[in-house]
């Protein structure tokens, strides 16, 4: 239970702590969301490409698998994972092929959204 | 050449813009992108642990997957009742850095284009945000996965 308690706590902070990094780029610099988004994508992929994003995943883990760094990791491990598989060919859909699951469900859910609301106005 | 009267005007007029502008208070921006994202990978968390003892066979990369999928379906919903931004207004980076905020993107862009038809409006621009994030992690992880099989090849050639 402490052990619990304890994760959630880790997960939280350290979560916080990203997002108040990328806040520091967002306050600091003159950079714009989509590019703080695609550093943090980097990061992520090249954590994964060095070999170490498994092990402070098992420490932080939704604390770093949630913000966008997660998701880079991901299309890394899948890239590599399917060059294992397939070879090169395998470099360039492995990404795409495991990440697919969010992708999916993201294009979906937004279409049922637009078919079931109204865009608000700001 | 600027006379006199025009350094002196413009000097006042950067003064008066530094003026107007609104002063982004750093610690409680800082503060509210801490929480938000925090709480974001909290809930990310307790939907993981949720689903691994409803499931306890499921292995960690399918729950992975489901949690992803669920943040991302519930972002999507809560954009879709205008529930996100207002909820995530003063996250700043702790509401667009998650992969919630990926959805939030995705879901507004293609409603805010559902005027201009469902295939050329938000068909069109539902990856319009989103658009940088996908293409720079297909070319970027296929980089590295390349770099990778060609130093095991190399590593293969030297040890052999």
């Amino acid at each position: 239970m402490l052990q619990r308690l304890l994760t959630y706590l880790i997960v939280f902070t350290a979560g916080g702590a990203i997002c108040a990094l990328a806040q520091i780029l967002v306050v600091k610099t003159k950079l714009t969301p989509a590019r703080i988004l695609v550093i943090f994508l980097v990061a992520g992929i090249i954590m994964q490409a060095v070999g170490l994003y498994e092990r402070i995943h098992n420490v932080l883990r939704a604390g770093i698998s949630v913000p966008i760094v997660g998701f880079g990791a991901a299309l890394a491990r899948g890239a590599n994972q399917y060059a294992e598989q397939h070879g090169f060919i395998g470099a360039f859909a492995g990404g795409l092929a495991i990440t697919a699951f969010g992708i999916g469900i993201a294009v979906v859910s937004s279409y049922i959204a637009t078919l079931l609301f109204r865009a608000k106005s700001k | 050449m600027a006379t006199k009267a025009e350094v002196l005007r413009n000097k006042k007029y950067s003064e008066y813009i530094a003026a107007i502008t609104p002063k982004t208070h750093l610690a409680q921006s800082l503060l509210y992108a801490f929480l938000i994202g925090g709480i974001f990978c909290l809930i990310g968390q307790l939907i993981y642990d949720s689903f691994e003892v409803i499931f306890p066979h499921y292995d960690h990369i399918r729950l992975g997957n489901i949690t992803a999928m669920v943040l991302i379906a519930g972002a999507s919903f809560l954009t879709g009742l205008g529930l996100y931004d207002k909820f995530a207004r003063r996250g700043g980076a702790g509401s667009f850095l998650p992969i919630t905020g990926f959805a939030n993107a995705m879901a507004s862009a293609s409603m805010e284009f559902k005027t201009e038809g469902l295939t050329f409006g938000t068909s069109t621009k539902m990856f319009s945000v989103v658009g940088p994030v996908i293409v720079n992690g297909v070319v970027w992880s296929t980089v590295a996965a390349l770099i990778t099989m060609l130093v095991k090849v190399i590593a293969a050639a030297i040890g052999g």
